[in-house]
């Protein structure tokens, strides 16, 4: 190391440097490494902050009991299922929305300036808009109704409830996965598809043989940004239930399950070992799916 | 451009199109003429997407008689706008520092942004809660705006930025006898105008947006920010559909007229972040 033989001008850069990242060290220091370490210690201690706040440490207690907590394993499951339908949804809505947007048609500005707008809406008035719409006799119902198709109780049926989320949520995220999609059709070289013309491909083909894989890192990045976002479904089970997870259990996801033994229980040290948990599932999962995208480039 | 598409392709293409803007305009066409209509409308479960009744007193009832409603615009505002004029500064000084100069430890601290960037906010929530209460912040702006004041997503933008910046422009200016902070301030950041639009906006729709830190973070109904106090005002209104909509629709014009001002903005910072 150089430390101790910096000149005058390199102390100056040194100084100027951890001048311009102070806030960033602090902040990253304060509110996000220590309270890493910090989640780590209390995801092995019974954490009680009611009068004095104490911590126990009850080595791996907290960990031991998910096996046995019904609704950890409930939470889990609605987690996973959404995770398994919204993920692979989204991903092949996004994709054909870009590939439509991207064949020359006329008005695509503006189709893409409205396609974009539930991106950027907040959860909370899209949830308002839609409890009001899955009402027993709401917008959604009359229109299916009128076009004699079956109708459900959207929101308090505990069979469709967690099924409503997904359908808002898609419709609310794949257009951000939908610009993505876009930027990276716009670099898929034209020469590709002259040579799949003169092969004597059709629309459909030279979407499936050129156009599919040219987009395979695109489309590992939407997976891995899409599986990251979906685990951490929050605010709209807690919006659509009133924070419980009802009816029956039936919108309970892990994050929401988290907040309530954090913060309605008093259990933050059970609370966190499932955050920790979370964590390690969203870790897994992201890896792999990278790795499966890797074995796939080899053939 | 384009090969010619076969007309019947074509027109099964602008049917996808239309189908879907339809699909995608349909519930807030329907939310804001809503907010147009007294509930007697409202509940005859009518299809008319214009109100026959149109009024204006949804939108006055919520500003005058449902008196916590200013005060939640006040405080998304406040927090939105402090918290994005915080993260301008520190996320461009810290991207800058990165990409230009050259201080011991840079490359790892640039490894623990990139880091940062992957954690899931609900590991830290528990624990900053417990932060925040021992500072005495919770219920408070600072508690919200503090620890959301940079964003490590946005030091990497930004440092990305920087790095292909032309030195000759900063070279000039220390000639000129600017010292490196006013070079920053003055010559750097506004060359840097474009990134940071993109960034404030995203940054500005992450505060507006939030709910779960507000509601961790808030405990007085006073203090609650548009999206708590949305939640909280309807499970109190539950019934009142024109009261929830008018304000839904209060709360998205914000976001809406950004978006319509800084579309290109929108769109290139998307895509930026598509490429990687």
């Amino acid at each position: 190391m150089a430390r101790f033989t910096m000149t005058k001008s390199q102390l100056r850069e040194a100084g100027q440097g951890y001048l311009f990242m102070s806030p960033a060290i602090f902040t990253i220091l304060v509110f996000l490494i220590g309270p890493i370490l910090f989640a780590l210690y209390l995801a092995f201690n019974d954490v009680n902050l009611l009068g004095e706040t104490s911590f126990d440490f009850v080595w791996f207690d907290n960990f031991i009991r998910m096996a046995n907590d019904d609704r950890a394993l409930i939470a889990l499951q609605n987690t996973a299922f959404y995770v398994a339908i919204v993920v692979p949804t989204q991903t092949i809505l996004a994709l054909v929305l870009a590939a439509t947007l991207n064949a020359g048609m006329k008005g695509e500005k503006w189709f893409r300036v409205i396609y974009f707008i539930p991106t950027l809406t907040s959860s909370a008035v899209l949830v308002m808009i839609f409890m009001w719409m899955y009402r027993p006799d709401g917008l959604i119902n009359t229109i299916l109704g009128s076009v004699g198709l079956p109708t459900y109780n959207w929101l308090n049926d505990p069979s469709v409830a967690l099924i409503s989320i997904m359908i808002m949520n898609i419709w609310a995220t794949a257009p951000m996965f939908m610009v993505i999609y876009l930027a990276a059709l716009q670099d898929i070289p034209e020469s590709l598809y002259e040579a799949a013309e003169l092969d004597g491909a059709s629309a459909i083909q030279k979407f499936l043989y050129v156009t599919i894989p040219m987009l395979k890192p695109v489309t590992g990045f939407v997976i891995i940004i899409g599986i990251i976002g979906t685990f951490q479904l929050f605010d709209q089970s807690y919006m659509f239930s009133g924070g419980s997870g009802g009816p029956n259990n039936s919108t309970l996801t892990v994050v929401l399950l988290i907040y309530q033994y954090a913060f309605s229980n008093n259990q933050m040290g059970y609370a966190a070992a499932l955050a920790v948990s979370l964590a390690l599932i969203i870790l897994v999962a992201t890896l792999i799916q990278r790795k499966m995208q890797k074995n796939e480039e080899i053939y | 451009m384009k090969k010619e598409q076969p007309n019947y392709l074509k027109a099964f293409l602008y049917i996808l199109l239309f189908s879907y803007a339809v699909i995608t305009l349909l519930p807030f066409a329907w939310a804001l003429s809503a907010s147009f209509k007294p509930l007697n409308e409202i509940l005859s479960a009518g299809l008319n997407i214009f109100p026959e009744n149109f009024t204006f007193d949804n939108y006055v009832t919520i500003f005058t008689e449902q008196e916590l409603f200013p005060r939640w615009l006040l405080n998304s505002v406040i927090v939105a706008v402090i918290g994005t004029a915080l993260n301008i500064v520190f996320n461009s000084m810290a991207g800058y520092a990165l990409a230009r100069v050259a201080f011991p430890g840079r490359t790892t601290w640039f490894i623990i942004v990139l880091a940062v960037l992957m954690i899931p906010a609900q590991v830290t929530m528990i624990p900053n809660f417990l932060i925040l209460k021992e500072l005495g912040w919770l219920n408070s702006y600072q508690g919200l705006i503090v620890p959301g004041m940079i964003n490590a997503t946005f030091i990497f933008m930004m440092r990305q930025f920087f790095v292909n910046f032309p030195k000759e422009v900063e070279e000039a200016a220390a000639i000129d006898g600017l010292s490196r902070i006013g070079t920053f301030f003055r010559i750097v950041m506004p060359m840097a105008k474009a990134s940071i639009g993109a960034m404030a906006i995203f940054v500005f729709m992450g505060f507006w947006n939030n709910f779960m830190a507000p509601l961790i973070i808030m405990t007085d109904a006073s203090m609650y920010t548009l999206p708590v106090g949305l939640n909280a005002f309807q499970s109190d209104y539950a019934t009142y559909w024109n009261y929830v909509m008018a304000a839904s629709m209060v709360f998205t014009l914000p976001v809406l007229v950004l978006y319509i001002l800084f579309n290109k903005y929108f769109l290139k910072g998307l895509s930026f972040r598509g490429d990687k």
